[in-house]
């Protein structure tokens, strides 16, 4: 699986900005042609975006671009902006496996012979999208993710956004069960107050904790202190090499369960395991052969 | 396509942007392209070589453009002049890539 930490948004009608993308270390960048620009502007962000596509080096980070739903600008970015060959589109406001479909068929009509296939991440921002969250993960093998948008999300519910964000548990927890249930990512809303760090980290542990693979970011200086939360830590590392000793040891006597410090470990525990080594092994935080 | 119906705008005058203003010339009139630029005497030339490529490659014969140019990439130049174009009733939508 791709490392999706941090995906971070860049409006699509800022040259400046759009040029600078790259540098800011994020997992990916999110080209926005959607709520970031204003109707009357969508042509010229539609084509800013796929000139910056073939123009500009995005250095490790992964090229996504959130384009409008089908029924405004959708179909146009599609036909645009796939040939120029992003990584991923961000794809608002996903209601139903439906939805998916028709952009699927809509992206692979726009791609070029041998050209690199598009996949997509499907942004749950309204009740509907939430209650269908499993059947639209497993919509296509295109379907590479689940992100939850919460703004768009509470205000259909007519929910209040706090910064304690009990008002989108549900959504968050639904979400994560169905990405996991269908083998793709999930990755959580943005922290809208980009000034305020100390929430930003609570907000990012409390999606760590629950399972979220990642987090959308809404500014440069979000990157740094998501990175932090989604990065296994040391203690995290040590133990997991320690669980992977043990289960070595144990299957070598002829055992499929494990002792350590008199905790049982089992398949479950080896798999988290497994997954925070391969996590410290794509950020280079242990050497391939301890892996 | 390849005349400019009516005269547009594209671009804006922040840091790195492009802002083209492109109107209708009479036949035979060619093409004058009027530039201002924070870094006309390093990249002058080149801007209006850029902006000359993509009215020819769009088959524009007579023209009157004017930039004003905030340092942005060729990259930038040409797409801001493409969507000024396309505004301009100069370019079809499908052509525009």
């Amino acid at each position: 699986m791709e490392l999706r930490r941090t995906m971070l948004f860049i409006p699509g009608n800022n040259p400046g900005m759009l040029q600078n993308g790259g540098v800011f270390g994020a997992d990916s960048v999110i080209l926005d042609v959607e709520d970031a620009v204003a109707p009357g502007e969508k042509d010229a962000a539609r084509l800013l975006v796929s000139y910056a596509l073939r123009n500009v080096d995005y250095g490790c980070s992964e090229t996504v671009v959130r384009i409008n739903t089908l029924d405004t600008f959708g179909k146009e970015d599609i036909r645009a902006i796939v040939p120029c060959q992003p990584d991923l589109l961000l794809v608002p406001k996903v209601e139903t496996a439906a939805d998916i479909k028709e952009v699927v068929s809509l992206v692979a009509t726009a791609e070029k012979p041998g050209q690199k296939k598009v996949n997509l991440i499907a942004l749950l921002e309204t009740p509907r999208g939430i209650a269908e969250a499993f059947s639209i993960a497993q919509a296509d093998e295109r379907v590479v993710a689940l992100a939850l948008g919460a703004e768009d999300y509470t205000a259909a519910l007519g929910a209040n956004r706090t910064k304690q964000g009990t008002e989108i548990f549900t959504a968050r927890t639904m979400i994560i069960n169905a990405a996991a249930a269908a083998g793709v990512q999930s990755i959580d809303t943005p922290y809208t107050d980009a000034n305020d760090e100390q929430g930003l980290l609570e907000d990012s542990q409390t999606a760590k904790h629950l399972g979220f693979k990642g987090k959308l970011a809404i500014n440069p200086r979000q990157i740094d202190v998501i990175h932090e939360v989604f990065n296994p830590t040391m203690h995290e590392i040590e133990w997991a090499e320690r669980v992977i000793e043990a289960i070595r040891i144990a299957e070598s006597e002829g055992a499929g369960v494990a002792s350590l410090n008199g905790k049982m470990v089992d398949a479950p525990v080896v798999n988290r395991a497994e997954r925070i080594l391969y996590l410290a092994k794509l950020l280079g935080l242990v050497k391939e052969a301890e892996v | 396509m390849g005349t400019i119906l009516t005269t547009a705008q594209a671009g804006t005058l922040e840091s790195s942007d492009i802002m083209i203003t492109v109107a209708p010339a009479a036949e035979g009139s060619g093409i004058v392209i009027e530039l201002e630029s924070i870094v006309m005497a390093q990249y002058g030339k080149a801007i209006r070589q850029t902006l000359a490529e993509v009215l020819m490659e769009q088959g524009i014969k007579n023209a009157y453009l004017k930039a004003v140019d905030r340092g942005a990439l060729d990259c930038t130049i040409r797409a801001r002049a493409l969507a000024a174009l396309g505004r301009a009733g100069a370019v079809s939508k499908g052509e525009m890539l």
